[in-house]
């Protein structure tokens, strides 16, 4: 099925950014930030659980160039959270900007704001600390109801009921479903029961975090940073510091990536309380190794499933309990976890009789994990579809079959899916169509190579969503010019995902006019309409809306004032390019015209402002396949080929669309073979640079090749759905799937390291 | 200590410290298109040419180009602007972070290969990381550049 055909939308034309960004222009947060700010610089702590028994600054603040230490001492008392979320934020407030309980290697003890980067550093070096160090809670499986407290404190406050309790270090808890599992179960041929992990990544970014702050002319904190979520960052800002919202100003530039780790408030909160005590501008640019061991990784999830079925293959019940390890702060923990069974378990809902979905999410004194691509589902999915891999493996059938026999579809509804329609899906076209693109039948079977190198392949699917239903909140605000150009206003956040070029792209199909002719302005809280921000996958989908309902009501302006000039009723005008036109007669005023009209003696402004949101969030889906080369003397993997078909309803802008999922697939294979973020056995973190966190390069991917199978999902702008995170699942349990195949052994648990494929651990 | 860099053609005299790296030095000299990405160089954004060849301007003190010339993107402007735009039309720009080292890292490949098989480009390449584009894009970026190129010649 093909879509409709527009004059825009739908086409691959070039981010309007691209020539800047390609010619390396200063457009990036240290290229702009005004010079001569102090440097902002953090002392952290050694230790994974400590008490601050002492501090002492007196030597740092004699360093010349010192400009100010602050300690737990001097900062707030109000405990706040970071996690860009809608208020009231299902993250628990448990943070203070310095707090003298530190709860994980790396938490910051102490700020330190200097006139050059070498005074900064030099008067870390002389603040004197004496630690009490406390026991650890390291391990994920022991942390509930551990007697070690990793939030003993009184303050500690949840905004939202999620089932946490700080006194058995839970941040959230719950259970539900739909169904009899037990006597589903009770009633299948064959069930199994199986454990998988995935650990922590980081999203790693080109950009690590940093933020400016400066007083402006008015007094006010003006906040220029790297983030996806300008107005959240202001509401965190305003609690943590304590002043109105109304004092504060965020804006971003250029965002050299986020990956959601920019939904989370990281760095902020530094240099703004630094501005605020010395009333001058700072700036804190985090290392490489503080993105690394102090940022906002994927969370780390254990998953419990029991999946039940016939023979025939027909699966009837899916039971998954998620233990999801938060570390030291509840950022994102409540939500991250939901995602790994509400959208892994309705990739089945074809034939599903019942299911059961729990979670645990738990402190541990380790790196605070937080929003990071595919945000849980990413985990779930691995545990699933691997679990489908060897429910087909075991009865000898075609793992496509399986799927094509169980999976969901168009115009079922979804128990597991909050009971939300599938309106739009094209998931078995993509199956079919993956199977052809890839040549299924004949790179299915297991081919030895000779010298112990076999090929094999694997196959998984994936769902996401397309924002947060109900909760996020798109807005656009457009303006007509004199010269018949538009301003488009918005509040969502380009992180180098295009979505400035396609909320163009899809104001200049609602306004006919070309793409050149839509300048875009976001994000900025002062003048940009409020947005939850750039997350949740739901900058297409829901600002696009609102973008597409807002040229619905200028147009409507255009004409009412058209109508009133030429003195005929409304129903007497059309719009059309080159104006609003009177068909009876043939007059017409040119937007030229109108905009002046606007101008003079008017009560008229030629702007509409439109703010969206979504009861449903209507999933992308993808089928992903892999072929993959085993050294079996070595365990070396190489991934030779992917292919992967991918629904995201109509793509907006095509080559954006399939960039996305082509770099998401090489995450996920980074995150398949080689990405873990781990800790030695005092707690504190091993891969603290890009040496010991190695991301995948070009010669470790393969080849790539990407198709799209549409749909038309009526809820969204020009049916379009969502492709930022989908797109990073399929390849762990594809790739697992495949050296299972190559090798006879299922790897549970990621990265499947050539150690473990070579000494056969499971 | 007091050292001139000819960068992007033009004399430098500054005063730098010893440990001063070529990074800073050239992002102090306005030539911001230099990216640092992990300090360990292990990712390739800093790449700049010190006397043509490429190398990763973290790990290169400024003091060792005294006498020397360094060039940036921004001394590359015409160079670059006749291939990047085949990038841009594959959307493999994305984030933007990683383009400065990776275009400087393709104008020294094809000076030194002008044509250059896919392996090749891999290969000369695989020190450039990029987070956003899995590289795919930008490898058919470059080879509808060459194409480009070849049919023009012709």
């Amino acid at each position: 099925m093909s879509g409709k055909s527009y004059r825009v939308v739908g086409h691959s034309l070039r981010k309007k950014d691209a020539m800047s960004l390609l010619l390396g222009k200063p457009v990036y947060l240290d290229d702009v930030a005004p010079k001569g700010a102090l440097v902002v610089k953090l002392l952290r702590s050694p230790h994974p659980h400590a008490l601050i028994e002492t501090i002492d600054t007196t030597n740092a603040l004699k360093v010349p160039g010192v400009a100010a230490v602050y300690t737990y001492k001097d900062v707030p008392k109000t405990r706040f959270a970071i996690a860009g979320q809608t208020y009231p934020e299902p993250s628990p407030y448990d943070r203070l900007i310095l707090d003298r309980h530190l709860r994980f290697a790396g938490d910051p003890v102490a700020i330190i704001a200097a006139e050059t980067d070498a005074a900064a550093a030099r008067a870390m070096k002389l603040i004197k600390v004496t630690y009490k160090i406390l026991p650890a809670v390291l391990d994920p499986h022991t942390a509930k109801d551990n007697p070690v407290l990793v939030h003993p404190e009184e303050d500690w406050f949840p905004p939202c009921n999620v089932g946490g309790d700080n006194r058995r270090n839970l941040v959230a808890s719950e259970v539900g479903g739909d169904g009899d599992v037990e006597a589903v179960l009770a009633d299948c041929d064959i069930v199994l029961d199986r454990t998988y992990h995935t650990p922590a990544c980081n999203q790693a970014m080109m950009e690590t975090f940093r933020t400016y702050t400066a007083l402006d002319g008015y007094g006010r904190l003006r906040v220029l940073s790297s983030t996806q979520i300008v107005f959240h960052a202001r509401r965190i800002l305003s609690r943590a510091l304590g002043i109105p919202k109304s004092r504060i100003r965020v804006e971003k530039p250029r965002i050299g990536g986020g990956f959601g780790a920019k939904q989370t408030a990281v760095c902020e909160v530094y240099p703004a309380f630094v501005t605020l005590m010395t009333g001058r501008p700072a700036k804190l640019i985090y290392t490489r190794e503080e993105s690394q061991i102090a940022g906002s990784p994927r969370h780390e999830m254990e998953v419990h499933l029991r999946l039940g079925a016939n023979r025939d293959g027909h699966i009837r019940a899916l039971d998954v309990f998620t233990l999801s390890n938060t570390g030291a702060y509840g950022e994102h923990g409540p939500t991250t976890v939901g995602l790994s069974g509400h959208k892994s378990i309705p990739l089945y809902t074809g034939g599903l009789e019942a299911f059961r979905f729990g979670f645990d999410v738990v402190y541990t004194n380790l790196q605070p994990a937080g929003a990071y691509r595919g945000y849980g589902a990413t985990q779930g999915i691995f545990a699933v579809e691997s679990a489908v891999n060897e429910l087909a493996e075991t009865l000898g059938m075609d793992p496509t079959a399986i799927r094509e026999q169980n999976m969901v579809r168009e115009g079922m509804r979804m128990p597991a899916y909050y009971g939300e329609p599938n309106n739009a899906c094209a998931l078995d076209r993509c199956m079919a169509r993956c199977k052809e693109l890839f040549d299924w039948e004949h790179r299915y079977p297991v081919r030895d190579m000779g010298d112990g190198r076999v090929r094999a392949a694997g196959v998984a699917m994936a769902m996401q969503g397309s924002c947060i239903s109900n909760v996020d909140v798109g807005s656009a605000t457009i303006k007509l010019n004199e010269d018949g150009g538009y301003n488009l206003l918005i509040g969502a956040a380009d992180m180098g995902t295009g979505c400035d070029t396609i909320l163009a792209q899809m104001a200049a199909e609602c306004m006919d006019c070309p793409v050149e002719d839509v300048a875009v302005f976001g994000a900025d809280t002062d003048a940009s309409p409020y947005d939850s921000g750039s997350y949740a996958s739901s900058t297409t989908y829901v600002t696009g809306k609102a973008v597409e309902l807002a040229c619905a009501q200028l147009k409507q302006k255009l004409c009412a004032l058209a109508a009133q000039k030429l003195g005929v009723a409304e129903s007497g005008v059309e719009f059309t390019p080159s104006g609003v036109v009177c068909p009876a007669d043939g007059r017409v005023l040119t937007l030229s015209d109108l905009a002046y009209a606007a101008q003079c003696g008017s009560q008229t402004a030629l702007e509409a402002t439109v703010s969206h949101s979504s009861p449903v969030s209507p999933p992308p889906f993808m089928v992903g396949m892999a072929e993959v080369e085993v050294d079996t003397l070595t365990g070396e993997v190489r991934v030779l080929d992917y292919k992967a078909v991918v629904d995201c309803g109509q793509p907006i802008n095509p080559a954006l669309a399939r960039t996305q999922a082509e770099g998401g697939i090489v995450q996920g294979i980074g995150m398949a073979l080689m990405e873990n973020v781990t800790y030695d056995r005092h707690g504190k973190p091993v891969e603290r640079s890009f040496l010991q966190y190695r991301l995948p390069t070009r010669l470790d991917m393969g080849h790539l090749q990407v198709e799209f199978e549409q749909s038309n999902e009526p809820t969204g702008p020009f049916g379009a759905k969502s492709i930022g995170e989908i797109v990073i699942n399929t390849p762990s349990p594809a790739i697992a799937h495949a050296i299972y195949r190559a090798t006879g052994v299922w790897h549970r648990s990621l990265p499947i390291t050539p150690e473990k494929i070579a000494m056969g651990k499971q | 200590m007091t050292i001139t860099i000819q960068l992007n053609g033009r004399p430098v005299t500054a005063e730098v410290s010893p440990d001063t790296l070529l990074l800073d030095f050239v992002r102090a000299h306005g030539c911001a298109s230099v990216k640092c990405g992990c300090e360990t160089a292990g990712c390739g954004l800093c790449t700049v040419f010190l006397d043509d060849v490429p190398v990763l301007s973290c790990s290169v003190l400024a003091a060792r180009a005294d006498g020397h010339s360094v060039t940036t993107l921004e001394g590359l402007q015409d160079e670059a602007a006749e291939f990047v735009g085949f990038i841009a039309d594959q959307g493999a720009d994305q984030c933007g972070f990683c383009n400065p080292g990776f275009v400087m890292n393709t104008i020294a490949l094809l000076r030194d290969n002008p044509d250059p098989t896919d392996e090749e480009i891999r290969s000369y390449l695989a020190g450039n990381l990029c987070r956003c584009s899995g590289y795919e894009g930008q490898l058919r970026g470059i080879r509808s550049f060459l194409n480009s190129r070849k049919e023009g010649a012709q």
